[in-house]
């Protein structure tokens, strides 16, 4: 973990709710893909955790989806904004355990995390098959740029006006090696109960820290009590406890 | 003895500044990002007889100013937190700690106190009364005084260590409370915790804790827990450690001024890892600006 200042380079809108915004900085933190930092925003006592979405040397990229006041107020952030920032939270995924075709599935704002993922995963020369799932045509976002990284790239909208009709669970290809799945919490109960191989899940919780210290987002696995900010947000499929 | 210097109970601190329990862990998340030994001591997480899981997610919510939370206690049990966390802290931090116990009968207070008074770098027993006592009909132990009297007197016998009685704001007197632990045999006091409080989201029209009502920190609540230290340092004679809301030096000084002799801060850790580092940095430019030579001419 490290407690730095960001400068905001761009911040743009994707779609009517989804903003995306690059950031300047120390990034020497930030590890793995499926990793998220934590924003301290003007005038809101709690950090706003968002995942991050690509990663390069001084340079974050953040997706995210204006839900409340606090990322309504990040999404008008103007060029030149400092953000002090806690960076290098949470797990992140496991690259070692893709083999040689991984399946990614993403659903709306749990997309971005995958994008660095797979630019990651291409870079090793695998095979990525890419799924990502929204509600309709307008909340699309990140199609272009998977396809770009040579990912067999396929969108689902649950009401068919782009892409295959349905969820991300009826765009599944036939084999693959392992998959990594971030999204809305019906979607990662289906993909647990569709999918057949081992998998990686990333969660999201309403944290108070992000750093382990307030146990606000513990949740029960078969292996014990996990903080999503800190032994989390990626739990492995196998340890998931579903609790209805 | 620095201008910082305080003594609590009898032990010397190099200042007065304690990050309050359930907001820093066992001290090893803060540990990577600055030398938490600059600290006076720090309460660690609040510590039961049994292992707890706490309450369902989520456990947080915000609200202007500050936070609400409902995180239930969870922590490994007392003999998890001896054999596993203590050695874990002893490494990062070399003084002196403040061990927070909670309990939900007087037996089980008894029990987590003396386990923990073996344990050599635990300095003062912080006693956390604002848990429903079980065999009490699920009244907090805190909002009456005979309950905590008792909690008091059964701990006092097990430990020679400083017993300090953490004290429930949510009380009609919190003054009879104080009272009654001090008379118990109480050390010190240590006062607010949490505020009962909620929110309602919207969109759902349901609370957004899944327990429904949290205990609300953070600088909404340092008026009122300001008020609550000057009264109860009126109405006993034993040490109080201040806290509730406490985000600043200027914080530090005001909250000694109505009659603290140490302060804990809460909140501010979870929002900014360093705020503890930053106020004790803070605090000699703040006293002279205020014309204050040492703390401890504050008492």
């Amino acid at each position: 973990m490290k407690q730095t200042i960001f400068r905001v380079e761009s911040n743009t809108a994707l779609t009517d709710s989804v903003f995306r915004m690059t950031l300047l900085g120390d990034t020497s933190a930030v590890t793995a893909p499926g990793q998220f930092v934590n924003l301290k925003l003007d005038g809101f006592f709690l950090r706003r955790p968002i995942s991050v979405c690509d990663c390069e040397d001084g340079r974050l990229t953040l997706i995210f989806k204006t839900v409340g006041k606090g990322t309504a107020q990040m999404s008008r952030l103007p060029a030149g904004a400092e953000i002090d920032t806690l960076t290098g939270l949470g797990n992140g995924y496991d690259l070692t355990r893709a083999g040689d075709r991984p399946l990614l599935l993403g659903g709306g704002v749990g997309v971005p995390p995958l994008y660095w993922l797979a630019k990651k995963l291409r870079a090793e020369g695998k095979e990525v098959t890419a799924v990502l799932g929204f509600n309709t045509e307008k909340e699309i976002f990140g199609e272009k740029e998977f396809r770009a990284l040579g990912c067999d790239t396929r969108v689902t909208t649950a009401d068919g006006s782009h892409g295959i009709r349905g969820f991300v669970t009826d765009a599944l290809p036939e084999s693959y090696s392992f998959f990594y799945t971030c999204g809305p919490m019906p979607m990662l109960k289906a993909v647990y109960r569709r999918t057949v191989t081992d998998g990686q899940f990333s969660f999201e919780e309403r944290m108070g820290c992000g750093f382990g210290a307030c146990m606000g987002c513990s949740q029960k696995t078969k292996n014990g009590y996990k903080r999503i900010c800190r032994e989390g947000p990626v739990l492995e499929k196998e340890e998931i406890l579903w609790e209805d | 003895m620095g201008r910082l210097t305080v003594s609590l109970c009898g032990l010397e601190m190099d200042n007065p500044v304690i990050p309050a329990s359930g907001t820093f862990g066992f001290g090893y998340e803060f540990a990577e990002i600055y030398d938490i030994n600059c600290l006076g001591t720090f309460s660690f997480k609040g510590t039961t007889r049994e292992p707890r899981f706490g309450n369902p997610t989520p456990r947080i919510a915000e609200c202007p100013a500050g936070m609400i939370n409902a995180v239930g206690l969870q922590n490994p049990g007392v003999e998890k937190v001896i054999a596993e966390e203590l050695p874990k802290l002893k490494k990062v931090f070399h003084k002196k700690v403040m061990a927070n116990v909670s309990g939900f009968s007087v037996e089980d207070y008894a029990y987590t106190c003396e386990r923990l008074d073996a344990e050599e770098q635990v300095g003062w027993l912080e006693v956390n009364i604002s848990c429903p006592n079980v065999h009490g009909g699920g009244m907090s132990f805190g909002t009456e005084p005979k309950a905590a009297a008792e909690v008091t007197r059964a701990v006092k016998k097990v430990t020679d260590k400083p017993v300090i009685m953490k004290l429930s704001p949510n009380v009609t007197d919190i003054t009879a409370i104080a009272r009654a632990c001090e008379d118990a045999g109480a050390d010190g006091l240590s006062l607010i915790n949490t505020l009962q409080g909620m929110r309602i989201d919207l969109r759902t029209r349901r609370p957004v804790i899944a327990n429904t009502m949290g205990g609300v920190s953070g600088p909404a609540i340092f008026p009122v827990a300001l008020r609550m230290v000057w009264q109860v340092c009126r109405a006993v004679k034993i040490p109080v450690v201040g806290m509730g809301g406490i985000a600043s030096a200027e914080d530090v000084l005001e909250m000694m001024m109505a009659g603290a002799a140490a302060v804990e801060v809460g909140a501010a850790n979870l929002t900014d890892p360093r705020a503890c580092e930053k106020i004790i940095a803070d605090l000699p430019e703040a006293m002279d600006r205020y014309g204050i030579r040492t703390l401890s001419e504050l008492k």
